[in-house]
């Protein structure tokens, strides 16, 4: 897979590290030259020097012919920018943007670019998952595909404590894919029965939640 | 009309003060309250005196572009000194208030040109030089 990488920052950097040795084609963009000279001693003519808001300094890392293009610079609006004319000019089919300020979140998808990693939210999953305060966390979510991944905390009250998992009513859309209990998770058979106190790991189409949420966490 | 401009730099305060002039509604945001300057003695009255209205806030946030009056812009006018700012705050206002007459400047005359034939109206003052560059080496010919 050829990849450009652009901001040579502590993300750009690692992750770029990281391809390489994974065997991946990289180009890392840096349009800091002091910052450029410094990576350049590790990463030789794996790195170039430019802004890659500019569409040359694109087009001399090869964008053409890049099949993936990761925005990681400090700054929402040239990841924005980079990721909109990778894909909308040179029809780069998979681009991947950061974003630095959270509150920037709703102009990225304005603007069509996804997916988005953002240091914010993933630390406010963890948190969640750490300190579970509705019962309900989100693992992840696959907005294209709308699929989204959550774990609930099984209530003793809720409706699906000490049933079959075959037996647990949920809406058409959802699954059951796994159970954590007692610090360690396995996949659940039809015949599994659900326990208050468990930890369930469901598959499910976006939108749904609302309506699962009930089923294993009522109050 | 009312216009907002966002960027109070030579050309964003110029366009401005020109607009109030001519008796339309003018709104100005710009990141530095300093900028202010710029906008005063027309005709000797302050900026508010003539009616017209200032805002401190970055472009990118959408409580700034509101408080500056986002939503009845019937023009919207990119003029800060980043490409970058102009053009991902033009689209953002494009799409999101719909505003139909959204100009933005672009340094860069490739993006300006690009961006141009994705419908976004760009107003470059490096192509706009070369131009008249290329016009005065000409006649001396």
């Amino acid at each position: 897979m050829y990849v450009i990488v652009v901001g040579s920052g502590k993300v750009g950097l690692n992750l770029t590290r990281e391809l390489i040795a994974k065997g991946h084609e990289v180009t890392l963009l840096e349009a800091d030259r002091r910052r450029y000279l410094v990576v350049e001693e590790e990463l030789e003519h794996a790195v170039q020097y430019g802004d890659a808001t500019e569409l040359w300094i694109l087009e001399r890392a090869g964008v053409q012919r890049a099949d993936l293009v990761v925005a990681v610079t400090g700054d929402d609006e040239d990841n924005m920018l980079v990721c909109q004319v990778a894909k909308e000019k040179y029809l780069c089919e998979r681009v991947i943007a950061r974003v630095n300020n959270p509150r920037n979140l709703q102009h990225f998808k304005l603007l069509g670019i996804q997916p988005v990693v953002s240091a914010t939210d993933l630390i406010l999953r963890l948190i969640e998952h750490e300190v579970p305060r509705y019962g309900l966390v989100h693992l992840l979510a696959l907005e294209e595909e709308r699929l989204e991944i959550i774990e609930l905390e099984v209530q003793e009250s809720a409706p699906a404590a000490a049933k079959r998992v075959a037996d647990v009513a949920l809406p058409q859309g959802s699954l059951i894919i796994s159970v954590l209990r007692d610090g360690r998770g396995f996949v659940p058979t039809a015949d599994t029965v659900v326990e208050a106190g468990d930890q369930v790991l469901l598959v499910l189409d976006s939108g749904l939640e609302d309506q699962i949420t009930p089923v294993f966490a009522p109050d | 009309m009312f216009v907002l401009i966002v960027g109070a730099g030579r050309v964003g305060s110029a366009v401005a003060k020109r607009a109030l002039a001519q008796g339309h509604e003018v709104s100005v945001l710009d990141e530095d309250p300093l900028s202010h300057e710029r906008l005063v003695e027309i005709e000797g009255q302050t900026w508010e005196d003539a009616g017209g209205i200032f805002t401190v806030g970055t472009a990118l946030e959408v409580d700034a572009l509101i408080e500056a009056g986002v939503q009845k812009a019937d023009v919207f006018i990119a003029s800060t000194d980043g490409d970058n700012t102009n053009l991902t705050v033009a689209q953002i206002v494009k799409r999101r208030f719909g505003i139909e007459k959204v100009l933005c400047r672009v340094m860069d005359p490739a993006r300006a040109a690009w961006y141009a034939e994705q419908g976004l109206h760009t107003i470059s003052p490096t192509q706009h030089a070369i131009e008249m560059f290329e016009q005065a080496l000409g006649a001396e010919q």
